[in-house]
């Protein structure tokens, strides 16, 4: 991927990917470092790294900082979430921008070194009816009347080693005494529930406020 | 007035006896003919298969067509794994077009179990919904609200899982699917009729037909594979040593004898209103098995 450039900046990001481990300072040092050694070691290498994390790169306001690093590189390593890449390209044009990282869920940490998804962020949120359990994210067909044949000791029939959400979503509910929400029937879901690619537009809340001010 | 020939015969209080045919994964269609018309005249209804297992296979609507074709009487399967709400319609439209009259409403099984292991899973719809957008469709509009030119008409059905291990969320299930409408239920594969006795008894409150799946097994190394790999499948322990005391090449002869037997009881002490019978490959046998039950004498199916 790096092979057509020769002055790389590999940058890290200081907020989600660096509670992840996936791309802070650490992991961007630890980068920086194989990518030398491996060099040194092939014997061939042209390329020169330099290495540099932001408070965030999703925000133009901490992209701003960026400016004089990037000024005498061919490439820039993002090790940010996708949303880091699409900004840090957005921002600067004529720079190309590479992935570092595949970025691949919205997670929760279940215990150190291991995270599990639970959210797909789809707009259309039914962690009320679900007990606070996502079928759209952990159910495997994603589906919202309850579980398919396929459940089998708890688990899914698409892999055995992971719980089956609408086993948990029962368990839950009926300890809840809210079994109710269950019994439902729940129609077609609405994928222009909001479209894509998503908006959210709260710029009315924020001119509300400095009219108060 | 009813929608086909099978929704008469479940308004009768006839031991109802349907089949299905898995479709050939290519274009030779000659030994599904071939199945077809040795069973079309033994059964009530065969079913198509639509992919099962997740494997790419000669489709549902065009095995049903050869059903029709060859003068049987077919039960559409259609599952929501492949296609959204869009297809989904349109094909229910082409089947009733072409008089298949019956439709078996599934969820469908992971992609994850199949031969297509990176292809994107749809499932834009569940049974339940696919039972109520059917309903929908024969009330003269599609799913977008808009007005058919044509409304279809369907008997429809759907799967029930009598032996799970974890049967309440199940039961919430079937009932919402005999909310939305469902007139007979095809059950999973019953290897135990104690579990087939107290799901009647929760069943027979409802105004619906249950047929007992079962599912003729050819080896206790098959059973144990199934378990392991095919949803919803779960033979239990007795069969399955059942199939492994006969010796080698005689397990699909057990295999026949045990559904025969089950098929008999059910049958001569009315747990339920018929039968499902999966051969799963093994279709050519369904009349022998038939014959074993006495279900053929004791009740001709031909007309």
């Amino acid at each position: 991927m790096i092979s057509p450039y020769e002055r790389v900046l590999i940058l890290g990001c200081g907020t989600c990917m660096t509670v992840c481990d996936a791309g802070g300072e650490r992991e961007v040092s630890f980068l920086h470092s194989a990518l030398r050694v491996a060099q040194a070691k092939s014997g061939n290498g042209t390329h020169t790294f330099s290495e540099y994390t932001l408070k965030r790169q999703c925000d133009p306001e901490f992209l701003d900082a960026l400016g004089d690093k990037i000024a005498d590189v061919d490439t820039v390593l993002s090790l940010g979430c996708g949303i880091g890449v699409q900004a840090v390209a957005e921002r600067f044009p004529d720079l190309p921008v590479l992935p570092g990282v595949n970025t691949s869920f919205m997670g929760m940490a279940n215990e150190l070194g291991v995270w599990d998804e639970r959210c797909a962020a789809c707009g259309d949120c039914r962690l009320e009816e679900t007990a606070g359990i996502c079928p759209i994210t952990r159910c495997t067909k994603g589906i919202l009347n309850g579980p398919c044949a396929g459940t089998k000791n708890g688990k899914c029939e698409a892999n055995k080693d992971m719980d089956c959400a609408w086993v948990l979503i029962y368990k839950r509910l009926e300890r809840l005494k809210q079994l109710e929400k269950m019994r439902r029937y729940y129609p077609l879901r609405n994928f222009r529930a909001i479209p894509r690619p998503k908006r959210i537009t709260s710029k009315t809340s924020v001119d509300v406020g400095e009219d108060n001010a | 007035m009813p929608n086909s020939l099978f929704e008469e015969k479940l308004n009768s209080s006839e031991f109802l006896v349907t089949t299905e045919i898995g479709p050939p994964k290519g274009v030779d269609v000659s030994e599904m003919v071939h199945h077809i018309d040795l069973l079309k005249d033994k059964v009530d209804a065969i079913n198509v298969t639509d992919g099962q297992s997740s494997v790419m296979r000669f489709p549902s609507l065009g095995g049903c067509l050869l059903v029709k074709e060859r003068g049987g009487e077919p039960i559409l399967q259609v599952t929501c794994r492949d296609r959204n709400r869009l297809a989904l319609q349109a094909d229910l439209l082409l089947a009733c077009s072409r008089g298949i009259g019956n439709v078996l409403c599934l969820t469908g099984d992971s992609i994850d179990v199949g031969d297509h292991k990176e292809a994107k899973p749809v499932f834009d719809a569940d049974s339940v919904q696919l039972l109520r957008m059917i309903r929908t469709m024969e009330s003269g509009t599609d799913m977008a609200g808009n007005e058919l030119k044509g409304a279809p008409k369907f008997c429809i059905g759907a799967s029930v899982h009598p032996e799970a291990d974890f049967i309440e969320p199940q039961l919430i299930k079937f009932d919402k699917k005999v909310a939305a409408g469902a007139q007979f239920f095809q059950t999973q594969g019953i290897f135990d009729l104690g579990s087939l006795r107290r799901f009647m008894q929760y069943a027979s409150q409802f105004d619906v037909k249950i047929l007992a799946g079962i599912i003729v097994l050819a080896s206790a190394r098959m059973a144990r594979y199934m378990n392991e790999n095919v949803p919803g499948i779960m033979v239990s322990q007795p069969i399955i040593d059942e199939l492994a005391s006969v010796e080698k090449g005689k397990g699909l002869q057990k295999g026949i004898e045990i559904a025969a037997g089950l098929i008999r009881t059910i049958r001569e002490e009315k747990l339920c209103h018929g039968v499902h019978i999966m051969a799963v490959g093994n279709e050519g046998i369904v009349p022998e098995i038939l014959e074993e039950a006495e279900v053929i004498s004791a009740h001709p199916k031909a007309q």
